[in-house]
């Protein structure tokens, strides 16, 4: 990255100045194309600095402003996004950062997920100790590692903010602090993350002592010019085999999955649907950097253990689901399921890597993330508002609070149906959408064993999502249930968690029948930046 | 009073101009919708009064049945190709349009679905919780009108796999004692079809995008412009077959359906056996023989061999059933063996009986689950042994239920009768053994069914029977329709034929050109019959043909002659 950077400045800078080059010069910096990134630093630091020194905001103020900080970052990402498509992708802060479609389609879905994940913890942090604008800010900064890690276009850059994103959820996870679970969860997810980390970051070490740069886009010079086919770069593969375990363990990839259900319970239960969505998005877009874009010159490689990841993924996640009696467990091991999906669309990916013709596995791995993320946040929106009437503040999210939900609040069953029914893949909900994209992509690659494998899968995760739904609509609700909501002790339904989960629904329905223009934006992120 | 007339006359031509046009009113597409905005406007009715949430269903319900028999009295009769098409493209960058249309194997399940709906919703009281229920079941109507509709393969998938959900909400939520382990079995064994269905269809797709230059999901075009290599055309046809073989459902596959039959609430039970079954039988004809003519002739033992087995197992299953739901339900399962032998026999003849026995099930096992349904209202049990001498104290109720167990056993004058020879027929000249044991299931039909209408119906009235209400007069105005149908189609089934025929002929004519199929005595019907040519093809077939006019060279007038001749035993028999 420093070679990189001073040859930056030798080609750029005009020779008059190269005699300054003993000086520190920094790369040229176009700041309007790092706004997304920015919007959200400034909404982060801006909430911690005025919230620490005013007294509490008003009711919902601090949910509204780190929304609205989402949600500017979104819209400028979108403005982003036409200035790529009318003058092609390119890179910034001296190759660092790549400004691509892939990174602009993860950071719309990215700033999405932060919306609606900051619209459900608004009521669920209502009255508690946690009530101000940390969480929040922690949404953001990990919002920004995220996008760092979506638009990487250097392993180190990458790291770093695989790094932000991470400490930020190790903190959120334990954030609620009068839950043992909660602290227990944040533990795991820290011992197991920071091993994790150590893994990719040594993964990046081997493979810079193999290419000479962590850049991506030399790092794929390098080993176009330098390869040896007879001669297996055994450094370069020792680095990709740790990159994928440290890669495999974010996005919740079996063997790799084991922290999730539990994590993914104890975690407060908003800051698991940002898990979910956020980590999972940001996760798989640097999986898609790290082997698409750097190594398709290692593609054979690494190919079949992503196969074999995928298998995994599937068969363990939906199998284990269906024995879970907890829903956040069940929805943490369906997360499996889904992640074992998008490996299918990253193994598509992977036969024409590299190629001028990309096919359809990354723009299929970018929409399902989209679809994914907007769907899961509903799920567990849903899952928040029923665990806390439930029980404690903790939540009690068994099986068996859902019981008779449709009898006490047929519209919160209703749109949970909905968003059931498409994780489950029924057509008519982008979670059909999203799936048809991958199994495409994987059949179009003539990948079938792997596209049967995860359609058989999906039916034995269905089976679990009827599990939830027949506890809803079939059995009838416990005791005195119906009248506690009646009196206002039971279920309730504040206005911003049912917008989100209402914004969630109308989402999964409406892309379910019109997915075309979603279709068309997912195509362009096969042109990446180099 | 001129310019009256004047304007009587515009506005029949015009009528008229909309008539012949048909692109005016997308008919079709209205099937899907109207029942899809009746499920809604059902759902957000007042929950206070039920009467008006019953009063939309109904109102849509029959407005569908209505354009459903609009669309059979403008059905051009003679066509073989689809009419009323309208295409639309939906997601252009997957090749997927919204591509509906008709022809002479969809027509009449479409007008079974537009008729059958109305009447199980009137006759059949849910009991309980009324909208949610009368949703799904419009929801239910505009899935499976939909499937049979749609002419692209993604287009087919979504209604296919679509109307799992209304049917496992109908089930769950108004079934019997054992009702969510019947929905759930119900749901993931058709899910598991449709998991090698979704990836058999992109690849058909994705590998007749060499063919077609472009990447694209539409049925007609993908049928007659690819050419898949042999190998790889088999592949495709069983992850198709496979989705429906379990939903038909075919002998080892057929399990979630006596469960599901027996659980789910009378008017699940009619649609899940009027239609949703034929989605299967309707999904080999339309995208297993069209789509894979090669495969499909290829593995056709395989199928003739399950099919035979599940006419047989199903007969014996049946005969041994102590629950009258559950017998109807492995009936059921030798009806539909019938159905899949005609299919794979390959002749116009056995694929017309096929098709035209597919809406004769619908009918009278619709007919049947419904007057099952009655018993249960009336006497709380569905167990053979506690039913006794019915028919001394409801004789018109038993005269009801004989008529529609005689039409399921296939006793001529009625219209199984006409379904199981023309199968029966067709099939002998092709695949000749399997019949001779097929038709020993229509002598086991009789032995199950008789049987239990003894039962049933026979002998003195024990206390409890004794009570037995006789029909009413709102059940037996539900019941009239199907009766009418029974009879009117086991004595003059002419006009479902000639409507039948056409489309019928042009797949078979397709199988034949795309495959090495030698159609034993394709040309026998044409009177350039060679003796040494399946002698006992012959056989079956001289004593016919000798009673018409020899002298007729032109296939498709022969064929027309061939029916008549069924059409005479009928009235005959009938008489």
């Amino acid at each position: 990255m420093i070679a990189d950077l001073v040859s930056q400045i030798s080609t750029h800078e005009a020779p008059a100045q190269a005699l300054l080059a003993q000086t520190f010069v920094g790369p040229e910096v176009n700041w309007f194309a790092l706004s997304p990134m920015l919007t959200l630093l400034a909404g982060a630091l801006g909430m911690m600095l005025v919230g620490s020194l005013t007294s509490t905001w008003p009711k919902g103020l601090y949910a509204l402003v780190a929304s609205v900080t989402a949600g500017t970052a979104g819209a400028l990402a979108m403005v982003q996004w036409d200035d790529i498509t009318d003058n092609g992708p390119t890179t910034l802060v001296g190759g660092a950062i790549a400004f691509d479609t892939l990174a602009m389609f993860l950071t719309i879905t990215i700033c999405i997920g932060v919306l609606l994940v900051s619209m459900l913890t608004d009521s669920f942090l209502r009255g508690t100790p946690n009530e101000g604008p940390e969480i929040y800010a922690l949404y953001l900064v990990a919002a920004i590692g995220g996008i760092v890690m979506a638009s990487a276009n250097d392993l180190i850059v990458l790291f770093l903010g695989l790094e932000t994103l991470s400490l930020a959820l190790y903190v959120l996870a334990a954030s609620n602090r009068r839950s043992l679970a909660s602290a227990e969860s944040g533990i795991k997810y820290f011992v197991l993350g920071g091993f994790a980390s150590a893994f990719f970051l040594y993964g990046i070490a081997l493979l810079y002592g193999a290419a000479g740069t962590t850049n991506i886009t030399e790092m794929v010079t390098t080993f176009q010019s330098e390869v040896d086919l007879n001669n297996p770069n055994a450094l370069a593969l020792a680095g990709l085999a740790l990159l994928i375990v440290g890669l495999g363990f974010k996005v919740a990839a079996a063997p790799f999955h084991v922290w999730t259900p539990d994590v993914y319970q104890g975690a407060p239960s908003p800051v698991t649907a940002f898990m979910a969505s956020v980590g999972k998005a940001a996760a798989f877009a640097a999986m898609l950097r790290v082997l698409v874009t750097a190594l398709p010159f290692f593609r054979d490689d690494w190919r079949p253990v992503i196969w074999v990841l995928a298998v995994l993924s599937l068969l363990v996640g939906s199998f284990l689901a269906v024995v879970q009696t907890d829903v956040k467990r069940m929805l943490a091991y369906s997360s499996v399921t889904h992640a074992g999906f998008l490996l299918v669309g990253v193994e598509a990916a992977g036969h024409t890597a590299g190629e001028l013709d990309p096919g359809d596995g990354m723009s299929s791995v970018a929409l399902y993330l989209m679809l994914y993320s907007v769907l899961v946040i509903g799920m567990i929106g849903v899952v928040t508002i029923v665990s806390r009437a439930a029980g404690n503040r903790d939540g009690d999210s068994s099986l068996d609070s859902f019981k008779g939900l449709a009898k006490r609040r047929p519209a919160l069953a209703l749109g949970f149906t909905v968003l059931l029914l498409a994780g489950a893949g029924v057509p008519v909900t982008s979670g059909f959408i999203a799936k048809f994209g991958v199994i495409q992509a994987a059949v179009e690659v003539e990948s079938y064993a792997l596209a049967v494998i995860a359609m058989v899968a999906a039916v034995v995760a269905a089976f679990m999502y009827l599990r939830i739904m027949v506890n809803m609509w079939l059995a009838p609700p416990e005791e005195g249930a119906i009248e506690a909501d009646i009196a206002g002790t039971g279920i309730l339904i504040n206005l911003s968690s049912g917008l989100a989960i209402a914004a969630s629904v109308v989402f999964t329905l409406f892309v379910g029948v019109f997915p075309s223009w979603l279709i068309d934006a997912a195509e362009t992120v096969n042109v990446i930046a180099r | 009073m001129a310019p009256l007339t004047e304007m009587m006359m515009a506005g029949l031509v015009a009528a008229e101009d909309s008539h012949g046009g048909a692109i005016a009113f997308p008919i079709l597409t209205m099937l899907v919708l109207v029942p899809i905005v009746g499920a809604v406007a059902v759902a957000i009715s007042s929950k206070r009064r039920p009467e008006i949430a019953k009063l939309i269903a109904l109102m849509t319900s029959v407005g569908v049945g209505a354009m459903s028999i609009w669309l059979l009295s403008s059905f051009e009769m003679g066509e073989a190709g689809f009419q009323f098409s309208s295409q639309h493209t939906w997601i252009e960058q997957w090749g997927i349009s919204y591509h509906v249309g008709v022809d002479g194997i969809s027509l009449f399940l479409v007008v079974l679905t537009g008729v059958l709906f109305p009447l199980a919703i009137v006759g059949i009281d849910p009991h309980h919780d009324e909208k949610p229920y009368l949703a799904w079941l419009l929801m239910l109507e505009a899935g499976v009108m939909g499937s049979f509709l749609s002419l692209d393969l993604f287009l087919f998938f979504i209604f296919f796999e679509i109307v799992l959900v209304p049917m496992y909400f109908l089930i769950g939520g108004w079934g019997y004692e054992n009702r969510v382990y019947a929905a759930t079995k119900f749901f993931l064994y058709t899910m598991f079809g449709s998991a090698f269905m979704l990836v058999g269809l992109i690849a058909t797709a994705m590998l007749a995008r060499e063919d077609l230059g472009r990447l694209t999901f539409d049925l007609v075009e993908i049928a007659e412009g690819a050419n898949f290599a042999a190998s790889t055309g088999r592949w495709l046809f069983f992850a198709f077959a496979i989705a429906f073989a379990v939903k038909v459902p075919i002998f080892p596959l057929h399990t979630w359906l006596p469960d599901a039959h027996t659980q789910a609430p009378t008017a699940g039970s009619v649609v899940l056996a009027g239609v949703m079954l034929k989605l299967g039988t309707y999904g080999f004809l339309r995208f297993g023989l069209y789509l894979f003519p090669e495969a499909a002739v290829w593995s056709r033992s395989l199928w003739l061999t399950l099919a035979v087995i599940g006419i047989i197992y199903g007969a014996i299953a049946a005969t041994m059933q102590k629950d009258l739901k559950r017998l109807v339900a492995y009936s059921s399962v030798a009806h539909l063996g019938f159905i899949i032998l005609g299919t794979f026999a390959f002749t116009s003849q056995a694929i017309s009986g096929s098709v035209l026995q597919m809406v004769n099930h619908g009918v009278s096992t619709g007919a049947l689950f419904l007057l099952v349904g009655m018993i249960y209202e009336r006497r709380k049990t569905r167990q053979i042994s506690e039913l006794g001498g019915i028919q001394k104290v409801a004789p018109i109720f038993a005269a009801g239920f004989m008529i529609v167990m005689l039409s399921s056993i296939g006793v001529p004058g009625l219209n199984g009768f006409i379904g199981e020879y023309l199968i029966l027929l067709g099939s002998f000249q092709t695949a000749r053994w399997w019949t001779v044991v097929a038709t020993a299931g229509v002598i086991l039909a009789a032995l199950y069914l008789l049987w239990a209408y003894q039962r049933v119906f026979h002998g003195e009235p024990d206390e409890d029977n004794a009570k037995f209400p006789e029909l009413r007069v709102k059940e037996g105005l539900v019941l009239l329709p199907f009766i009418a149908a029974i009879v009117f189609t086991g004595v003059y089934p002419k006009p479902l034929l000639d409507r039948i025929e056409p489309s019928v002929d042009a797949l078979v004519e397709h199988v034949v050109e795309n495959s090495d199929f030698e159609h034993p005595d394709y040309g026998s019907q044409c009177g350039n019959f060679e003796a040494d040519h399946e002698g006992e093809a012959a056989e079956s077939h001289s004593d016919e043909p000798a009673e018409h006019d020899p002298a007729d060279t032109n296939c498709a007038a022969d064929k027309n002659g061939a029916h008549h001749d069924d059409d005479d035993e009928g009235e005959e028999t009938g008489e």
